[in-house]
C-alpha cells in the first residue's frame, strides 16, 4: 500500500525544490506557443505579435490577445512575467519610459493605437487606468473626479459637471460615503475609499476600457471586496483588464484569465476552466503553487 | 495534462498536508477492502466469530471518514487549492463517502453471517454467491489500485466491469427466487442471502463511482452519467 504515495507523487529530486532559482531554460522549453483561444468574436481591443523591449532586454515576446467587449480579463503570472508591461501597452503608458519599445499591432475598435497621429491624451481617456497604490490628486474629492471631464471639455455647465461627479462617485460606490464632504481633500480618505475615488476619476471621462494594475494590493479585505463588487458592476458596461497577484481575486472577478510567464502568454481560457482544469503545465504549476 | 506528474509545491507544508490526505484515503481503502474480504469469508464459511469482528470494526471506517473529511475542509479553508489540487480534494471528499458506504455493505455481510451461522449444510447457490463476491473483491482491489496510481486506463477498465457484476447479481437473484419457490421453508434464509448479494452489487457500484472520480482527478473530466444504458 505504500506504493500509493510513490505512485501519486512522482519521485522528485529533493534538491530541486530547494533550488534558489527555477531553471528558466527548462521552463522555456515547455513553452511552445499560447494555449487556448486568444481571439473573441466581439473584440474591443485586439493585440497581435506584441513585442516589448526595455533597451536590449525583451520583456514581452510575440503576444496575441483580444479583450472582448464588456469582458473582465484577468492577467496573472509570477513577478517579472510581463503582465503589467503588457497592460501598460494598452493605453501607451509605456511611452513615458524612454528605453521602452513596443512593436506589433494593438488596436482599439480596429484602430491602431500606436499610429503616429494618435492623440495619446484622448486614448487614455478612452482606455483609463487604475494603479496599485491609490493616487488621488492633492485636491478636493469633487475636483479629483471633475478634473478629467474639465480638461476634456465633457461638461457644458457647472450643473452638468456636478451631475458627472455624482454619477461617477455613485458608480464607484463611494457617493454615500462622501456626498456630504465633497470639498474635503481626496487624500484624507481611507485607502479603500481613495482607490474607489481613483476609479470614479477614471470612469468620469466615460472610458471604454478600464485597465487595473493590482488595484487591491494595498487594500484590506473589506475594501478589496468593495472594489471587486465594483468590477462586477462595471464589467457590464466596460471592458476591463486587471493584473493581479491574487489568484483568488482573478478567479472571483474575471470572465477569462490569461497566464503570463517569462514574457510569454502561456495560456488563455475561460476562468472556470483555468482554475479547475488548466491545459498547460506551467499554468497548473503556478496556480497550484508549484515551481519546478 | 495526461497524468499528474507535477513538481512539489513551493510550500512544503502544503505538500505534506495533501500527501497526508492521500495516505489516509489509502489506509481507509485498505481497511474497507479487509472488511469486505472478512465479511464475505464469514458469510461463505459460516464463521460467526469473523462476522462479529467485521461488525466491531466498522466504526474505524466511520471514524476515518470523519477525520479525512475534516482534513479536506482544513485544506480548503487554509490553502484554497486550485486545478489538480482542488480536484484531488473534491474527489477525496466523494471517495471517502463511497468507501464508508462500502464499509456499511461489508457490515451487512458480517451481520447476515452471524444470523446464518447455525446452518450446517452449504446451500447449492453458494457457489454463485462466492463467484459474485470474488468478482466484486477483485473490482474493489483494482479500483483502489487505480486510485493509488491515479491510473485512468485502469480506472476505465475497472469501471466497465460494473455491468458484468450487475448481470451476475441478476442471475443470482433469479436463482435465489427459484430456490425460494422450491423450498418455502428456506425463504427466510434465502432472503438474507439475497440481501448479501444486493450488498455485493452495491459495493460494485461504489467502486465504479471511485473509478469515475479518478478520471475526473486526472483529466478534469466528469464522466458520470455519460454512459448509455446498453453499456
Amino acid at each position: 500500500m505504500n506504493s500509493f504515495t510513490d505512485a501519486a507523487l512522482p519521485a522528485t529530486d529533493s534538491t530541486a525544490t530547494t533550488k534558489e532559482a527555477p531553471d528558466l531554460d527548462a521552463q522555456l522549453a515547455k513553452f511552445t506557443g499560447t494555449v487556448g483561444n486568444v481571439r473573441v468574436d466581439n473584440a474591443k481591443m485586439s493585440m497581435t505579435g506584441v513585442d516589448v523591449h526595455y533597451g536590449d532586454a525583451q520583456a514581452i515576446h510575440n503576444v496575441d490577445l483580444d479583450l472582448g467587449k464588456n469582458e473582465v480579463m484577468a492577467m496573472i503570472g509570477p513577478s517579472g512575467c510581463g503582465k503589467s508591461t503588457f497592460l501598460r501597452c494598452l493605453n501607451r503608458m509605456n511611452d513615458t519610459i524612454e528605453s521602452c519599445k513596443v512593436a506589433g499591432s494593438l488596436t482599439l475598435d480596429g484602430e491602431d493605437i500606436y499610429e503616429r497621429n494618435q492623440d495619446v491624451v484622448l486614448l487614455r481617456a478612452r482606455v483609463g487606468i487604475v494603479f496599485q497604490k491609490p493616487n488621488p490628486f492633492p485636491k478636493s474629492i469633487y475636483d479629483n473626479v471633475a478634473y478629467g471631464p474639465r480638461i476634456h471639455g465633457l461638461a457644458a455647465s457647472k450643473s452638468e459637471l456636478d451631475d458627472i461627479v455624482e454619477q461617477s462617485l455613485k458608480r464607484a460606490s463611494l457617493w454615500s460615503e462622501v456626498a456630504d464632504r465633497l470639498d474635503n481633500p481626496g487624500t484624507g480618505l481611507s485607502g479603500g475609499q481613495q482607490q474607489r475615488l481613483c476609479i470614479a476619476r477614471t470612469i468620469a471621462v466615460s472610458p471604454e476600457v478600464i485597465l487595473m494594475d493590482e488595484p487591491c494590493s494595498a487594500l484590506d479585505p473589506i475594501a478589496t471586496a468593495k472594489i471587486e463588487e465594483l468590477i462586477d458592476e462595471l464589467g457590464k458596461n466596460y471592458t476591463i483588464a486587471i493584473v493581479t497577484h491574487s489568484m483568488q481575486q482573478a478567479a472571483r472577478v474575471s470572465d477569462r484569465t490569461a497566464y503570463f510567464h517569462l514574457g510569454r502568454l502561456v495560456e488563455v481560457g475561460v476562468t472556470n476552466d483555468i482554475f479547475t482544469n488548466p491545459t498547460h503545465q506551467l499554468t497548473e504549476n503556478y496556480i497550484t503553487g508549484r515551481f519546478g | 495534462m495526461d497524468n499528474l506528474n507535477l513538481p512539489q509545491h513551493t510550500s512544503h507544508r502544503y505538500n505534506e498536508e495533501l500527501e497526508d490526505v492521500r495516505n489516509r484515503v489509502l489506509q481507509m481503502g485498505g481497511l474497507v477492502e479487509q472488511q469486505v474480504t472478512n465479511g464475505l469469508k464469514a458469510l461463505l464459511e459460516f464463521d460467526s466469530e469473523l462476522g462479529e469482528q467485521v461488525l466491531n470494526a466498522d466504526h474505524q471506517i466511520n471514524a476515518m471518514e470523519v477525520e479525512i473529511d475534516e482534513l479536506c475542509t482544513q485544506v480548503l479553508a487554509r490553502r484554497q487549492p486550485a486545478a489538480s489540487d482542488l480536484r484531488l480534494v473534491v474527489m477525496v471528499i466523494k471517495t471517502i463517502t463511497d468507501l464508508e458506504r462500502i464499509g456499511d455493505e461489508a457490515e451487512k455481510l458480517g451481520r447476515v453471517s452471524v444470523s446464518l451461522s447455525s446452518q450446517s449444510r452449504r446451500p447449492a447457490y453458494y457457489a454463485e454467491l462466492r463467484h459474485l463476491g470474488e468478482h466484486v473483491k477483485a473490482v474493489l482491489r483494482d479500483t483502489l489500485d487505480a486510485f493509488a496510481r491515479m491510473d485512468v486506463d485502469a480506472a476505465l477498465r475497472t469501471a466497465k466491469q460494473d455491468g458484468d457484476i450487475d448481470r451476475e447479481y441478476d442471475s443470482l437473484s433469479r436463482l435465489l427466487i427459484s430456490h425460494m419457490m422450491e423450498d418455502p421453508r428456506e425463504v427466510r434464509n434465502i432472503l438474507e442471502v439475497s440481501w448479501c448479494a444486493r450488498a455485493l452489487e452495491r459495493i460494485g457500484d461504489h467502486a465504479n463511482n471511485i473509478c469515475e472520480y479518478v478520471v475526473y482527478l486526472v483529466h478534469g473530466k466528469d464522466i458520470r452519467h455519460t454512459q448509455s444504458r446498453s453499456e
